[in-house]
């Protein structure tokens, strides 16, 4: 199947249930892509799973993204039907002032993991996971890292001073 | 060829230890006597996490040959070790299982860091890695280079042999010694 059928059919199959929570549904760089609403994420997670003819039943990758502005964060899916070699992207957005957003790990096993690691990195709360806590970094970093508004370098050096390294 | 090479290889003879000497016997400080026999057979552990622990695999290999040195056996517990060769990017996470490594070793014990990310974080210049393993244990000797070249490692190696042959033999019971260990937060 041609990706903007795809496209088309996912989203004729979205708008049937979810009319007015899918903020856009677009092909980026050959890719079927959804933004949608934070409120509506789980339900159409599911439905892309469940759905006969889609059944999205495998999630690629999970993981946050920060908005160049700095005022929201996302949530990324990468969702992969292997029978049919369906491949759908879907994101979300929400401010970062209250960065919480229902887990997928209900609808697939993988997403814990990948949720712990978003949620190390950007501080992404997703709620009704059965275990979050930081994965990769040491567990008294008080920061999540890939934000921008913290320092990507190690704040304990003194040595590298601004007139040497024109910080 | 083989006859031109032993005209040209100068060959040093090893120094015996400062002593009184005679016909069939030899006085010497005890002192003097283990740290040379403790110089000459110190046993590695390699803590190795990247390419820097690819250059010491060629160091112990046949071309370079640490064995040549009396480190011909390497300790993969750290209760036998008496060296502790850091190699290679320490992540911080890495740091308690690093010190804990450490603070397994017996006395006398030495540690040499080798390559600029194990002295200094190196270009890991960021939030998750330990700029220089000195910040949570000791060091003795250190090793620049990104990675340091084998001859390097033998040279580091070298110094950490010449510690261990001129160490005094209360160093480890003194003060001093005490009260470097407690700066690390050790006993």
């Amino acid at each position: 199947m041609e990706k903007a059928e795809l496209l088309e059919l996912v989203n004729t199959k979205l708008k049937e249930k979810f009319h007015g929570s899918i903020e856009s549904a677009e092909l980026l760089y050959d890719f079927p892509v959804f933004v949608i609403n934070k409120e509506h994420i789980h339900d159409v997670l599911s439905f892309l799973k469940n759905d006969e003819e889609l059944n999205f039943h495998f999630l690629t990758d999970l993981t946050g993204f920060q908005t160049p502005d700095e005022k929201h964060l996302g949530v990324i899916y990468h969702l992969h039907n292997m029978g049919k070699n369906f491949r759908v992207r879907v994101k979300t957005f929400f401010p970062m002032a209250n960065p919480e957003i229902p887990t997928a790990t209900d609808l697939w096993k993988g997403a814990n993991w990948m949720e712990r690691e978003t949620y190390d990195f950007f501080g992404v709360k997703f709620k009704g996971h059965p275990n979050l806590k930081r994965i990769l970094n040491v567990d008294e970093m008080n920061i999540h890292p890939l934000r921008k508004e913290y320092p990507l370098e190690d704040q304990t050096r003194d040595d590298k001073s601004d007139k040497m390294f024109g910080r | 060829m083989s006859k031109e090479l032993t005209k040209r290889t100068k060959l040093e003879i090893a120094k015996s230890p400062e002593g009184l000497e005679g016909p069939g016997f030899f006085a010497s400080k005890l002192e003097d006597v283990i740290g040379l026999a403790r110089a000459n057979s110190l046993w590695p552990l390699p803590f190795a996490t990247s390419c820097c622990g690819i250059e010491f695999m060629a160091t112990m290999a046949s071309n370079y040959d640490l064995a040549r040195f009396g480190s011909e056996r390497l300790s993969f517990s750290p209760r036998q070790a008496d060296m502790l060769m850091v190699m290679g990017t320490i992540a911080k996470k890495m740091g308690p299982t690093l010190r804990q490594v450490y603070e397994q070793m017996a006395e006398p014990k030495w540690v040499l860091s080798v390559g600029a990310c194990a002295s200094s974080g190196g270009i890991f210049d960021t939030y998750s890695v330990l700029q220089g393993i000195d910040r949570i244990i000791p060091v003795d000797v250190y090793v620049p280079g990104c990675p340091p070249r084998p001859e390097q490692i033998i040279e580091g190696i070298l110094k950490i042999q010449e510690l261990a042959k001129n160490e005094s033999f209360r160093r480890r019971d003194s003060a001093e010694y005490k009260r470097m260990l407690n700066s690390y937060g050790m006993e």
